[in-house]
């Protein structure tokens, strides 16, 4: 037992706080909007938008209405808008309370990699060094092992960084850990995981 | 003071050179230059650095530039979305230089405020860093010091944008999300090229709702856009 995708970020979105400015990544991250419940929370889109709405209907999509993964959105009666170099700099000057994303590995010290794989096509990093390097919280969202049961959580990442020393809060198919001095710390494990069997899957020191 | 021209090729006469430096705004293909691109694909310019997010799609925006081999170098942020990009860039017949996606829009930005270079958080640790200058600054908690990079400003020859509306004089305003690069690439242009959906009679925009003032704008095109989707996205009807 542990959490699948909708779980892991139904457990993300606990982390968000009435009133919180967010920013979230592709992939799992996109999937804690439909969790905020009651919250009043504000969604960032790095290419220039706070307030950011649902997908359209079929009919109503706008060419120039777009998220940062370039998918049609819609607005909402808060939403502003505004460049590319104000936006980022409400990310770098700390604006943004927290930043959910992906990651491919993190470690121990809190560094993160999820922009390239040496000897694969390289696509390039986007707005995730800005946004780990600039949020108030980075919390990951991501797999505890890959498809071969290795550990994606380190004691020190092999991939290139996105981040040195940024990331907060991990939560993983198996639970949540912090970093913290000297290591991860086990916040919870997911439904039917045990302490035990959190410790097994993880290769970073647990302290 | 004429900046209204007939169409894009006359816009951008005797600006293009072989070797310069063009900041493009636009993010995916929202808010992209369409028809100044397609006349810097006509006129066989060649060997361009380009800064700009994206670069387009195959055969769309400024991925028409490397079917015509056009481009030597790019400065962007994601480039995921092309395939004839990843082949020429795999050939070594292409440059590319990575930027932060916000480290990009400030260097345009400060360039066109004749800011040279400014320190910056992101990258630091990252392959971005190497060779760039270090700086501890005491901005952490209680006075500690923090490390930032030195990322210099760019001053692009020209700067190719698209806008929503423009008055006679310039001023523009953008729609939505597709305001994006465009104000920080027109801004860090020597010269900058505008085209638009439509040209206003001076006077019939709001003063206060002006998003980029024409002292930014030397040169302004009207015309229609395809303005192509890359991910159309939609929710069922409940």
């Amino acid at each position: 037992m542990a959490w699948d995708r909708n779980q892991m970020a139904e457990r993300a979105a606990a982390e968000l706080d009435d009133g919180m400015y967010v920013n979230l990544g592709i992939g799992i991250p996109t999937l804690v909007a439909n969790y905020v419940g009651d919250k009043d929370i504000t969604l960032q889109s790095e290419n220039g938008m706070l307030g950011m709405g649902p997908f359209p209907y079929a009919g109503d999509e706008d060419p120039d209405l777009i998220n940062a993964g370039k998918q049609t959105i819609t607005e909402l009666n808060r939403t502003a808008y505004f460049d590319s170099s104000q936006s980022f700099g409400m990310i770098r000057g700390g604006k943004i309370a927290a930043a959910i994303l992906g990651a491919m590995e993190v470690d121990e010290k809190g560094d993160l990699a999820n922009w390239m794989i040496p000897g694969k096509l390289i696509k390039g990093m986007g707005g995730a060094m800005d946004l780990v390097a600039g949020v108030g919280r980075v919390i990951v969202v991501m797999d505890h092992t890959n498809k071969h049961g290795v550990s994606k959580l380190l004691k020190e990442c092999t991939l290139p960084l996105t981040g040195k020393g940024v990331v907060d809060r991990i939560i993983t198919n198996l639970g949540v850990l912090d970093v913290v001095d000297g290591g991860l710390k086990i916040v919870e494990c997911a439904d039917g995981v045990t302490e035990d069997e959190l410790r097994a899957a993880t290769e970073a020191t647990i302290v | 003071m004429k900046k209204i021209y007939p169409n894009a090729t006359a816009a951008l006469d005797g600006l293009l050179h072989d070797g310069i430096l063009m900041a493009a705004g636009g993010f995916g293909l929202c808010g992209i230059p369409e028809l100044l691109i397609d006349a810097v694909v006509e006129s066989g310019v060649k060997d361009l650095t380009i800064a700009s997010n994206n670069c387009g799609v195959d055969g769309f925006g400024l991925g028409k530039l490397l079917d015509t081999h056009q481009i030597k170098k790019m400065m962007s942020s994601y480039v995921g979305e092309n395939d004839e990009f990843m082949r020429q860039y795999l050939a070594e017949e292409l440059e590319i230089e990575f930027n932060p996606q916000g480290t990009l829009a400030e260097r345009m930005r400060a360039g066109g405020c004749g800011i040279p270079g400014f320190y910056t958080k992101t990258g630091v640790g990252t392959v971005i860093a190497d060779g760039k200058e270090h700086k501890d600054f005491p901005t952490g908690e209680n006075g500690a010091a923090e490390t930032y990079i030195m990322e210099e400003g760019i001053f692009a020859d020209l700067a190719i944008v698209k806008a929503w509306k423009a008055d006679e004089t310039g001023n523009l305003v953008f729609r939505k999300t597709a305001r994006n690069f465009n104000p920080p690439a027109a801004m860090c242009g020597k010269t900058c090229v505008v085209e638009v959906e439509e040209i206003v009679p001076t006077g019939s925009l709001d003063p206060d709702k002006i998003h980029l003032p024409g002292i930014y704008v030397h040169r302004l095109i009207q015309g229609e856009h395809e303005k192509r989707i890359e991910q159309r996205t939609v929710r069922e009807r409940s």
